[in-house]
C-alpha cells in the first residue's frame, strides 16, 4: 500500500509582527517547522504502515510539500519520523498560490504517487484554513474524511475512521483511495529515531516542477488563485485591565458581584 | 505576470527595499530596480510603496460575465431538524451584504424532514427559504453535499456564499469551491461591500497576530466561512413577513458517495460545546489534579456555561481534547471567558483572546494571561472557585 502525507513548513512562532514602517511580515529571524499538525498526520502514516506490516502488508509511506528549497529542511525531518520517501513541488511559478491552486499542485504531484491513502493535518498554524486536504480530495477525486480521531480499522479496500464533529463523533467508513485530515487527538507522535536521522541525513529528496507534474501556469501561484490579498495589518491590541489582590473570600465575592453586574448572573 | 516601477512616482525612499523578502530590491539613481527573477511577485512592496510607484500586472481577467450572479446566499448548517447557532449569524451579515448590493438573500438548507427547519427559517429576514430535501442528505455526505451545492450555484448563480466557519461548513466549502473554480476564505470576523463592489472578507491568520483583508475578483461566487461568535444573531423579522420557501429541484444522480456514516457518537453533555457557548469557564496546569476539573465544571454549571482547558490540561490527560481552547484545539470567542490557572502561553491567548470579557485567577501575578485579561484575579483558583459557586447560588436562591 502507498500512503502519502502532505505537510508544510511553518514558522515556529506565529508571533510574526507587522513592520510598522513597511507594513509588511516581519520574516527574519524566524525558524521553521513543521506545521504541528502536520505532524500527527505523518505519524498516523508511520501507524498505519507498522499497523500493515502485522496484517502482512508492505507498505511505504511518502512525505510531500509544497515551497521554496529550504522546506527540504520539513521533508528531511519528517523521514527522521519514519517517512520512506520526500517529494518537493518547488518552482517559482507555484509562488503566491491560494489555497486552491496550493491543494491542485498537491493533487497533482499526489496523482503522480498514485497513494492508496493521503494525511493531512487539519489546518496549519500560520495560515488557519483547513481548506487544502478536502481541497486535494476534490482536485484528485478521492473519497475524503475531515478532523479523523481514529483509525479503527483498514484493509485494502477500506478504511473505517471515527471523526470529530460539533457535538461528538461520526464513525464512517471510507472507499480507498482517501484523504483523510487528523487532528491532534488521534496520536501522541514519535520523537526521531537515530536510524531515522541517518536515514534523513542521506535520503534523496525528489524535487518536482510545475511541468514534471504536468500542472499549467494558469491553474497555479499567483496565476491560479481566485483570491487576493489585498491587505494586512495588526489586530487591535488588547490591554490588560484591573488586577485584584486579597483574601480568597473576598474575591470571590467581588468576583461574584462583577458577575451579577455583567449580568452573567 | 509582470512588475514595474514607475520612474515618475518612485523617489528611491528605500522602504520597499526593507519590505522585500526576497531581497531583490535596490535603489539606484533614486529609482527602485527589481531582480525580476528572484522576485516571487509577493506584493510586499506594492503594498508598502507610499507612492503607489511599483505596480503587479496580472494578466487575468474573468472568463465569464460575472453580472449574471446576484444574491447573497446562507447555508443553513443544520443537525436532525436543529438549526446551527451560527446560521442565524450569518443572517445578520447576509442580510447588509444583500442590501447593499440590493440583491436578495436567501438561506439554502440541504437534509431530509426539513419542514420544521424551513418554517424557523422563514421567520427571520431572509428573501427566500431554499430547500433540498432527500433521505441520501440526512446527515453531512461530503461528496453529496457539495455536488449538489455545486450544482445549484451553476444553476442559480448566487454572487455570494457564506457558511459557518464549523466542522462542516470548512471542508463543505473548501469542496465547493474547488468544483467551482471560485475563492473561499475560511474563518472570517469581518465582511463588507467594498466600493469596488466586491466582498472585502477579513481574517485572522498567524493565531490571530495578522489580519487580512482578502478579494475574490474575478470568479463567482464569492464564498467565505464565518467564525462563530463575532456576529450578533439576528432578530426575527416583523409580522407579516413571508419570505417564500422554495423546494428545489432534486437530482438522484448527484448522490454517489465513497462514504458511509456507521454511526453517531452523541457528546450529551452540553458543557461540551465550546465554540457555540457564551460563557466558557477553563482550567489549566494551576488546577493541579483531574479530580479538581469538577469544580470548574460545577462554576461552567453555574454560569450556563462550557468547560474549557489549555493544553497542559489536556496533554495531562485530565480532560477530553474537545474541550481544549488554543492554537491546536479550537478558537473561541464567547462573551465571558474565565481562566482558571492558566498561565496564557501564546498558543492557549490564539484561540480566546478575541473573547468580549476575559477574567482570569492566577496565583502568579506575572502570569501572561493578566495581559489581556479585563479583570486579573491574583490568588488561588482552588480556593476562590468553590466560593465563588457557592456564592452564585446563593444569590440565585435570593432572587
Amino acid at each position: 500500500m502507498k500512503i502519502a502525507v502532505c505537510i508544510k513548513q511553518v514558522p515556529q512562532t506565529t508571533e510574526v509582527k507587522i513592520d510598522p514602517e513597511t507594513h509588511t511580515l516581519v520574516r527574519e529571524g524566524v525558524e521553521s517547522q513543521i506545521n504541528p499538525f502536520d505532524l500527527y498526520a505523518l505519524e498516523e502514516a508511520v501507524r498505519v504502515k507498522e499497523r500493515l506490516a502485522e496484517q502482512g502488508e508492505e507498505a511505504a509511506v511518502t512525505v510531500i510539500t509544497m515551497g521554496p528549497p529550504q522546506a527540504e529542511a520539513a521533508l528531511r525531518e519528517a523521514i527522521s519520523l519514519g517517512a520512506d520517501n520526500a517529494v518537493l513541488l518547488s518552482d517559482r511559478a507555484f509562488a503566491g498560490s491560494d489555497t486552491w491552486a496550493t491543494s491542485y499542485a498537491l493533487a497533482r504531484g499526489l496523482a503522480k504517487i498514485a497513494p492508496d491513502l493521503v494525511f493531512c493535518g487539519m489546518q496549519a498554524i500560520d495560515g488557519d484554513t483547513g481548506q487544502v486536504g478536502p481541497g486535494i480530495a476534490v482536485h484528485i477525486d478521492y473519497a475524503q474524511a475531515a478532523y479523523v480521531a481514529c483509525i479503527e480499522e483498514i484493509s485494502k479496500k477500506k478504511i473505517t475512521v471515527k471523526r470529530l464533529i460539533e457535538n461528538g463523533y461520526e464513525r464512517v467508513s471510507l472507499q480507498l483511495p482517501a484523504v483523510l485530515t487528523v487532528v491532534k487527538e488521534i496520536n501522541e507522535p514519535r520523537t526521531p529515531s537515530l536510524r531515522g536521522k541517518m536515514n534523513a541525513k542521506k535520503a534523496e529528496i525528489t524535487v518536482w516542477k510545475a511541468s514534471d507534474i504536468d500542472a499549467p501556469e494558469d491553474k497555479i501561484g499567483l496565476l491560479g488563485s481566485p483570491t487576493q490579498v489585498i491587505k494586512i495589518f495588526s489586530p487591535p491590541h488588547r490591554e490588560g485591565g484591573e488586577k485584584w489582590t486579597g483574601e480568597s473570600h473576598e474575591l470571590a465575592d467581588k468576583l461574584a458581584n462583577l458577575l451579577k453586574e455583567m449580568e452573567v448572573v | 505576470m509582470s512588475i514595474k516601477v514607475s520612474p515618475d512616482k518612485c523617489n528611491g525612499c528605500t522602504l520597499c527595499v526593507k519590505a522585500c523578502p526576497q531581497g531583490c530590491i535596490e535603489v539606484k539613481d533614486k529609482l527602485a530596480t527589481i531582480e525580476i527573477d528572484s522576485c516571487n511577485f509577493c506584493g510586499s512592496c506594492v503594498s508598502t510603496c507610499r507612492f503607489r510607484a511599483i505596480s503587479i500586472e496580472i494578466e487575468k481577467q474573468a472568463k465569464e460575465d460575472l453580472s449574471q450572479y446576484s444574491g447573497v446566499w446562507v447555508y443553513g448548517e443544520q443537525w436532525r431538524g436543529e438549526i446551527a447557532p451560527v446560521v442565524l449569524e450569518l443572517i445578520t451579515a447576509g442580510r447588509q451584504l444583500a442590501d447593499e448590493r440590493k440583491s436578495e438573500l436567501a438561506v439554502i438548507v440541504l437534509g431530509n424532514n426539513l419542514d420544521k427547519v424551513a418554517q424557523e427559517l422563514s421567520e427571520y429576514p431572509v428573501d427566500k427559504v431554499l430547500i433540498y430535501e432527500a433521505p441520501e442528505l440526512e446527515s453531512y455526505d461530503p461528496e453529496r453535499y457539495s455536488r449538489v451545492l455545486s450544482d445549484l450555484c451553476k444553476e442559480l448563480k448566487p454572487e455570494i456564499v457564506l457558511a459557518g466557519a464549523t466542522t462542516v461548513g470548512r471542508s463543505f466549502l473548501s469542496r465547493v469551491a474547488v468544483q467551482l473554480y471560485t475563492g473561499l476564505t475560511a474563518d472570517c470576523t469581518g465582511l463588507a461591500i467594498g466600493e469596488d463592489g466586491l466582498l472585502h472578507q477579513t481574517r485572522p491568520a498567524f493565531g490571530g497576530n495578522i489580519m487580512a483583508e482578502i478579494v475574490c475578483p474575478y470568479t463567482r461566487p464569492q464564498m467565505a466561512t464565518v467564525r462563530h461568535k463575532v456576529i450578533p444573531t439576528s432578530p426575527k423579522a416583523k409580522n407579516g413577513h413571508k419570505p417564500e420557501i422554495v423546494r428545489l429541484n432534486v437530482k438522484p444522480k448527484l448522490f454517489g458517495s465513497r462514504s458511509q456514516i456507521l454511526e453517531f457518537i452523541e457528546q450529551m453533555e452540553n458543557t461540551v460545546n465550546i465554540v457555540d457557548a457564551d460563557v466558557i469557564v477553563s482550567g489549566g496546569r494551576g488546577i493541579q489534579d483531574p479530580a479538581n476539573f469538577a469544580l470548574i465544571e460545577e462554576l461552567a454549571r453555574a454560569l450556563g456555561g462550557a468547560v474549557g482547558a489549555s493544553r497542559a490540561a489536556v496533554d495531562a490527560g485530565w480532560i477530553p481534547y474537545s474541550h481544549q481552547v488554543g492554537q491546536t484545539g479550537k478558537t473561541v470567542c464567547p462573551k465571558l471567558y474565565v481562566a482558571c490557572g492558566i498561565s496564557g502561553a501564546v498558543q492557549h491567548l490564539a484561540g480566546m483572546s478575541s473573547s468580549d470579557t476575559i477574567i482570569a485567577i492566577n496565583k502568579d501575578p506575572n502570569a501572561p494571561i493578566f495581559q489581556v485579561a479585563d479583570f486579573g484575579i491574583v490568588g488561588d483558583a482552588l480556593e476562590i472557585i468553590p466560593m465563588l459557586t457557592k456564592k452564585i447560588a446563593a444569590m440565585r436562591g435570593q432572587s
